[in-house]
């Protein structure tokens, strides 16, 4: 068992010393493709050319549970009427988002450890340090607040380029959208404009946040079957090493 | 770095009232209130949970009873947050007085209680803006059961700590669980220095002693001019835009 269990004050109430799974991390910007490469499946839902992670380590036996951001039942439909209004000070959107994420944790993430499971993680704390810094909340504040999340056994930052990122939000089929865009900070000039200064800024909170937190760093340039085999590689390296 | 533990910079004034259910805290701002308003002043009222964001939500969770103390900690931070922004920080730049039923102290004594850490939960709160006073009604338990037993339909499932499992019988987890708070209110006491007051006493002494204390806290305040903030409007800026708009 790691030495220091969580990344601030902790939770004091939870018993930590049956926490057997292992959590990984994947990080990464918005539309880098975090998601296609846990599930295996794109957006939509359609079947993609690569095995998903989750189903790649439960062929070789292990017990996974794969999670994201902002997807829990109890403030899912909060944060969507935010996002309709979004007339929300910086501050309580940020608090707003850390209890979506201590719901999550406490209901899904740590019962898995707790069981044994892999926990594959589509995001992490490390996305509110980048998309609330970013929006001008304070850096050390917002660290503090997420003192209670247990640190990653592993996080792999799937890092792009601005280019390569736009070229590929495109490619995919997706489409450069609002809050990925920053156009709720106000931003001038169009959807173009706005997604090519935010996601800059972005970019650099996980540049900084890479020594800061110790992440893995894979390029996520190259063509989705490359990246799924390397992602597949650091993973597997890290499996045979810690158990 | 907390902005509790510095005067805050607006015109306005802000009290608040603390204290455990059943203190008699809402009785004693609410006579407070009236009393304000007869003397001319322009009062702006405020109470704990009660944001329409996360109205909802604390609703849901708290039926299913599926709020972990951390997540539970936090949405009343996003109700705190969201009512700051717009509830008490605007009257008290327009140089209002703003009565708060309960403030950030609440979440510093209950949610310690409910096990989360005593630091994680200051740091949360830390953007919160510092009261000119914080009034503690300290009544002893038995006090404060026989009023929320008599007065009342039935203790709250959360008011009577019925989710930390300390007992089946509500009266009996409201003891325990409202002792171990007043215990977290002696420590903020003197912590962040609340005002004391003794609220097992009669209601028109405790009234007199908190209208004594606020006047005092009024003596460098103006009720019928009360100096507003006025911000400095960006006129170029402005300009700019509406030319950009009508070109």
């Amino acid at each position: 068992m790691r030495d220091e269990i969580f990344y601030g004050d902790g939770l004091p109430y939870v018993d930590t010393t049956d926490l057997d799974g292992k959590l990984i991390v994947i990080e990464g910007t918005d539309g880098v493709g975090r998601s296609t490469q846990i599930e295996g499946t794109n957006e939509s839902g359609k079947s993609t050319p690569i095995e998903g992670l989750k189903r790649w380590l439960e062929v070789q036996g292990y017990g996974v549970v794969s999670t994201g951001w902002t997807r829990s039942p109890l403030l899912g439909p909060a944060i969507d009427a935010i996002k309709e209004g979004n007339t929300l000070n910086q501050i309580t959107y940020s608090i707003l988002y850390a209890a979506d994420f201590a719901d999550r944790l406490e209901n899904v993430i740590i019962p898995a450890l707790k069981g044994g499971f892999i926990v594959l993680a589509d995001r992490y704390m490390y996305t509110a340090f980048a998309r609330h810094v970013v929006r001008g909340v304070d850096p050390h504040w917002l660290r503090r607040v997420y003192g209670f999340a247990p640190l990653p056994d592993l996080v792999i930052y799937l890092k792009i380029g601005l280019e390569d990122l736009i070229q590929r939000t495109f490619t995919s089929g997706r489409s450069m959208k609002y809050w990925e865009s920053g156009m709720d900070i106000g931003y001038r000039g169009g959807l173009y404009e706005s997604f090519v200064e935010y996601q800059t800024l972005v970019l650099e909170e996980f540049d900084k946040m890479t020594e800061e937190f110790g992440f893995t760093v894979l390029d996520a340039s190259p063509k989705i079957e490359h990246v799924n085999q390397k992602l597949k590689d650091v993973i597997g390296e890290f499996l045979t090493t810690t158990n | 770095m907390s902005r509790l533990t510095q005067p805050h910079p607006y015109p306005g004034k802000l009290f608040v009232v603390e204290g455990i259910d059943g203190s008699g805290k809402s009785t004693q701002l609410d006579l407070l209130h009236r009393w304000l308003v007869a003397e001319g002043y322009n009062v702006f009222f405020t109470e704990w949970n009660s944001s329409p964001l996360v109205k909802q939500t604390n609703k849901k969770g708290k039926k299913k009873n599926l709020l972990t103390p951390t997540t539970f900690s936090i949405l009343h931070a996003t109700d705190f947050a969201d009512r700051l922004a717009n509830m008490i920080v605007p009257p008290l730049q327009a140089g209002m007085i703003v009565l708060a039923d309960r403030y950030v102290y609440t979440a510093f004594a209950r949610d310690v209680v409910r096990g989360v850490h005593p630091n994680w939960v200051r740091n949360l709160y830390s953007f919160a803006v510092r009261p000119d006073i914080a009034f503690y009604f300290k009544v002893p338990i038995d006090v404060s059961i026989k009023r929320v037993t008599i007065g009342r339909a039935g203790l709250k499932f959360y008011e009577a700590g019925m989710d930390l499992g300390l007992s089946d019988d509500p009266v009996t987890s409201f003891r325990l669980f409202q002792s171990q708070v007043i215990e977290e209110y002696e420590r903020l006491t003197e912590e962040f220095g609340l005002t004391v007051i003794d609220g097992s006493g009669p209601i028109n002494e405790q009234q007199e002693r908190l209208r004594d204390v606020v006047c005092n806290a009024l003596t460098d305040y103006a009720s019928h001019h009360p100096p507003m903030t006025i911000p400095e409007l960006h006129r170029d800026a402005a300009a700019e835009i509406t030319s950009s708009v009508t070109s």
